[in-house]
């Protein structure tokens, strides 16, 4: 199974953050640390891969984001390379040509785009319109750009 | 701030996030944070009653402020609330909440619990699926212990939607990772295998994921599922690539689906059914087929997944073992990625090979791409690339090519990235070890292995070469000659000085005939390090010296002059000052033959597998194991009883105490008195100085065993270490390693018996497959009668689970039954065998006589058979009292007043057995000034008083 995924900027500024398993606070903050230095600091066209632990770590970076993704040992690492790629493209058909502010201004979108795909640390829809199409469903059920604009600022 | 296309959006977080980016300092930021949980909190705690929006947007400032790392310690209540909302926008951000943020706050928890059990009764889908999404991702017992019952019936439900379903399987199989023993099983579980069959892809991927769990706990109820699973691969193999639509990935059909269906066929050994069997065979084989074909696309998303899979497969080929033109294709196919452009691909193939190296079949295959791996090792610009090359050269390692491999990895040891450094080294050493077949290349080896990391040469190492240069005297004159040279170097290593002072303290004489290295040049070259050697090596080098005075009488002056000198006698550190104290008296008032007796060579030590073994394992495992302390680890590994450790670091007062220096590697029985080392020889490495009554708390130091190969699934051999301590004793912990620990508690009354067995799984993660069950020769079946209850097959990390034995004796017996555990750690099987501590002593009832019936009947056995005698050394301090106990333990009537000698001890006893009684008595006579006893056993059967006197004879 999956354990978490992390998405960080190349300064190492986490962006997004998903457990799958029960971990305690400071436990995470070790995590994230560990993780963000760990892969800031491979050279470039190094693999994707990396052991820590007792999990495997899989890596990779869409421009300016790092999408860092640990799973159990005897996972299967290239298609968690996929799971990463295809959750990049779930973010880019919502948000068309996603980039990193997007996902800063609407991490709960980033989260329950997430939350369609995968599940308990398993994947739970592989097909990108299956996923897109119940995304677009709950957005129908969301209010309307003018209810939007007219909502106080504070 | 860019646009929000569409949906929903909050302004006001949205301004927000945009003040928190644009703060110029931390301080800045703290600033602003502090200001806004100031407002929303006094907006929660205000007259006026929110409206859903406003406390939707508070709420999700608060989430975002907690992702950025601060703590949040309000905003639940306002957060269940939402939750429970009929608005889904609303719901939905209370739900994220709760996820993100669980808390374990019992009110709250049941609060949520009732929002969630409204959605799950909603029949709303979307609703429904937010329910199983958020207690997928809370996933508390409290949870569990809700919905565990509820989520099976929405699973398997015939009018449920398919999302829903998928959301509820996964939901399941979390639960049944977490409180696996809430998740009933049960009729529903037969309909889920049949889930494989489903129309829909995504509800059988889900369902696949769920199965696979459900089947490594229990695999004999989930057995269906593997026809179902070939069936469904072989229909996704051989399908064109548009026939899957949108689960086809990049022309790949249903890669995950794929890879989930080998996965759970890695849960089985290979199918019996031979048409069955033969569908799997060709579904592998078009998979093999398949990477050969040209790619369908340029996009690296084609290779991976396609790859993905076919490495799945490989896997899958591995784990079954069985077929060998599959796995030769399998490696060959490994050996094209070897030299394959995408870095990738070359550290999957380095990876998978290392696995494959272990199969039979295709060992010689995986042989025959060495240069290409030694190729990696040097050229590779990735240390994680290379660091697999380092790992695939260690599998593939055999007598054939271990001088060329040790020599690759030395010399990539000169340039090796620190990180690694430690563990090329214990491999090293370890693969010197194994296939050495003349033991002056191990020796160079491992000083090799000195010169050039020494740094990384870590205890383990060092006190291996010597221990095996103490074991073996062929080797010794070559080890004492080349650390001499060695040390002759200019700058040498610390290591190198600890392990030259050590050899040359025991086998410089071997060298001292030439006069280039005679004594005083000896002890003039160790000496010239002294100064710049840290305390615990100089330590080691004046017991070199202590040693050198026995070896050398004409050097005896020089040392003594050292050992004389202000600079030792009033060193600051008192360790190095008591030694040169003690010594220099040593020297002084012992007569020659008290010098040769103290100073004897090291005994042999007890052959033992490497402790360096045992540390690369517990580098490899998981990173939480409890590290042990290196320092309380004598050569062999094994932990000494921690008094014992300190009563040679407390400054004793005593001087023999200390002639065995601490920093010595000595062999692991050795009390801290060499003395009793030089008299008594190789003892037993398991003797225990503290023994017997005090039964050791469990887990305790004393127990622990680090060697048992566990990390393999070859069969295990049955460890017997712990076997004569439970001789005198019921209670107690029998087998412990890295992973698991076994505790015994046993009863016994006339001939039954009661061992409860306590398995503690020592690590975070789950085993699987747990399975033990007891064995018998084929003798001990007809005597002994053991029947095990069965155990979980799931032990949760951290937990224990207990398992009951019942024995009957039915007539007296030799040997011991073997307690064989298997389960799945980590994706590796791990077989343990453990000789149970079942003997024939147990089924004693204690007999009280009188002086002149005890005699009476130790006339009536008088046949000479009927008498065993032993005469033996005493292993323990001859303690009256730990005496007797041990003789009660052993389960006779201590008779007091019998014998006329009241040194001696007496006792008496029957041994029930089903099918008849045997009457016992026994006699110890303890001879303090020998050292000695003398052991009779009289039983009206043969065979019973020489199993009772073997046994007894091991525990003094």
């Amino acid at each position: 199974m999956m354990r978490f995924l992390l998405l960080f900027s190349r300064q190492g500024k986490l962006r997004l953050q998903k457990w799958f398993t029960p971990m305690a606070e400071r436990e995470k903050k070790k995590i994230i640390r560990d993780m963000t230095t760990m892969v800031l600091a491979r050279q470039p066209r190094s693999c994707n891969f990396l052991h820590w632990k007792d999990l495997k770590v899989i890596y990779k970076r869409y421009a300016s984001l790092y999408f860092c993704l640990a799973v159990d040992n005897q996972e299967n690492e290239l298609l968690a390379l996929e799971v990463i790629h295809r959750y990049v493209e779930l973010l880019d058909k919502y948000f068309g040509n996603v980039c990193e502010l997007d996902i800063i201004f609407n991490f709960e979108k980033a989260y329950f785009i997430l939350d369609e795909f995968l599940m308990g640390g398993e994947i739970q829809e592989t097909s990108k319109q299956m996923v897109n199409r119940s995304i677009e469903a709950s957005d129908m059920l969301q209010e309307t750009m003018e209810e939007y604009m007219s909502k106080p600022a504070f | 701030m860019p646009a929000v296309s569409k949906g929903d959006g909050m302004r006001g977080l949205a301004v927000f996030i945009s003040d928190i980016r644009n703060c110029k300092s931390k301080e800045a930021e703290i600033k602003r944070i502090n200001k806004e949980l100031a407002n929303i909190r006094s907006k929660f705690k205000g007259d006026k009653a929110l409206d859903g929006y406003s406390k939707k947007k508070y709420v999700c400032k608060l989430l975002f402020i907690f992702l950025l790392g601060h703590d949040i310690d309000f905003g639940h209540m306002e957060a269940v609330n939402l939750l429970s909302s009929n608005k889904y926008t609303e719901k939905q951000i209370g739900y994220l909440f709760i996820s993100v943020l669980v808390n374990s706050n019992s009110d709250l928890i049941r609060l949520i619990n009732n929002g969630i059990k409204n959605d799950l009764a909603s029949r709303n889908p979307t609703f429904m699926n937010l329910a199983l999404h958020c207690i997928a991702n809370v996933g508390s017992r409290e949870m569990a212990e809700a919905f565990a019952s509820e989520i099976p019936n929405i699973l398997v439900a015939g009018d449920t939607m398919d999302s829903v379903k998928q959301s509820a399987a996964l939901c399941l199989l979390r639960l049944n990772r977490t409180s696996a023993d809430l998740v009933p099983m049960g009729e529903w579980t037969a309909r889920v295998v049949h889930l494989l069959n489903d129309q829909h892809l995504g509800v059988v991927t889900a369902a696949t994921s769920l199965i696979t769990t459900l089947a490594q706990k229990s695999p004999d109820d989930f057995k269906t599922s593997i026809s179902l699973a070939v069936a469904r691969l072989s229909r996704i193999v051989t399908s064109a690539s548009i026939d899957l639509q949108d689960y086809t990935y990049y022309f790949v059909a249903a890669p995950w689906l794929s890879v989930k269906l080998l996965r759970l066929l890695q849960c089985y050994p290979p199918p019996e059914d031979a048409a069955l069997r033969s569908r799997l065979t060709e579904c592998l084989e078009t998979i093999l087929n398949k990477a050969q074909e040209p790619p369908k696309s340029k996009k690296v998303q084609h290779s991976n997944a396609k790859n993905a899979v076919l490495f799945e497969a490989i896997s899958l080929i591995i784990h079954h073992d069985s077929e060998p033109t599959l796995l030769v294709r399998a490696c060959n196919q490994l050996g094209q990625f070897l030299q394959h452009r995408e870095t990738n691909l070359r550290y999957l193939a380095l990876e998978s090979m290392c696995t494959l190296a272990s199969s039979e079949f295709s060992h010689e295959t995986v042989k025959t791409h060495i240069e290409t791996v030694i190729n990696a090792l040097k050229t590779e610009r990735d240390v994680s690339v290379r660091q697999r090359a380092v790992d695939l050269l260690y599998a593939m390692c055999d007598r054939s090519n271990a001088k060329q491999i040790v020599a690759e990895m030395l010399s990539y040891l000169e340039t090796a990235d620190y990180s690694i450094r430690e563990e090329i080294v214990l491999k090293v050493a370890i693969l010197a070890e194994k296939y050495a077949v003349d033991y002056t290349w191990y020796v160079d080896t491992i000083l090799n292995l000195i010169r050039i990391a020494g740094d990384y040469v870590s205890e383990e190492v060092w006190y291996r070469v010597i221990q095996i240069v103490i074991n073996r005297d062929d080797v010794q004159g070559y080890a004492a000659k080349t650390v001499f040279e060695a040390l002759q170097a200019p700058a040498c290593h610390e290591n190198l000085v600890k392990v030259g002072g050590y050899i040359l303290g025991e086998f410089g004489n071997l060298i001292a005939g030439d006069s280039r290295s005679s004594p005083l040049v000896q002890f003039n070259l160790l000496h010239s390090k002294f100064h710049l050697c840290s305390v615990p090596t100089r330590a080691l080098l004046l017991s070199a010296y202590i040693k050198f005075i026995n070896l050398f009488p004409e050097v005896k002056a020089t040392i003594q002059d050292v050992l004389r000198s202000d600079s030792q006698l009033r060193n600051a550190d008192v360790e190095l000052q008591q030694r040169a104290v003690e010594y220099l008296r040593l020297s002084c008032i012992a007569s020659t033959d008290i010098l040769a007796t103290v100073l004897e060579e090291m005994p042999p030590f007890p052959e033992r597998e490497s402790s360096i073994l045992a540390k690369l394992k517990r580098k490899k495992g998981p990173g939480h194991l409890p590290d042990i302390d290196d320092a309380r680890r004598n050569v062999n590994g094994s932990t000494e009883p921690s008094e014992n450790t300190e009563a040679t670091k407390k400054s004793s007062p005593s001087l023999m105490a200390d002639l065995l220096p601490t920093n010595r590697p000595r062999p692991a029985s050795s009390s801290p008195i060499m003395l009793s080392a030089g008299t008594m020889g190789s003892t037993h490495p398991f003797t225990d100085l503290l023994n017997l009554n005090s039964t050791p708390p469990s887990g305790a130091s004393l127990l622990v065993d680090v060697f048992s190969d566990i990390s393999t699934a070859a069969p295990a051999e049955v460890c017997e270490e712990n076997f004569l301590r439970f001789v005198c004793k019921n209670n107690g912990v029998i087998y412990e390693n890295q992973l698991l620990q076994i505790g015994l508690k046993s009863e016994y009354r006339q001939n039954l018996g009661r061992i409860y067995v306590f398995y503690g799984n020592k690590t975070s993660t789950q085993f699987l497959s747990f399975s033990s069950s007891v064995t018998s020769s084929d003798t001990l079946k007809a005597q002994l009668n053991v029947h095990a209850k069965t155990v979980d097959p799931v032990i949760e990390g951290g937990a224990q689970v207990q398992q009951i034995l019942n024995i009957e004796c039915v007539s007296d017996f030799t040997d011991a039954p073997v307690l064989n555990i298997q389960f799945r750690y980590g994706g590796t099987l791990q077989n343990i065998g453990v000789k149970l501590p079942v003997m024939l002593n147990k089924f004693f009832q204690p007999t009280e006589m009188l002086s002149q019936d005890f005699f009476q009947r130790w006339k009536q056995l008088g046949a000479p058979q009927q008498e065993v005698q032993k005469i033996f050394k005493a292993r323990h301090p001859m303690d009256t009292d730990v005496t007797k106990a041990k003789i009660l333990g052993f389960g006779v009537a201590l008779l007091d007043g019998v014998d006329p000698n009241p040194a001696n001890f007496v006792g008496a006893g029957v041994i029930h057995t089903k099918n008849t009684q045997v009457g016992c008595l026994l006699r110890l006579e303890p001879n303090t000034q020998a050292q000695m006893y003398r052991l009779t056993l009289r039983t009206s059967r043969d065979s019973v008083s020489q199993r009772l006197c073997d046994l007894l004879s091991e525990q003094f």
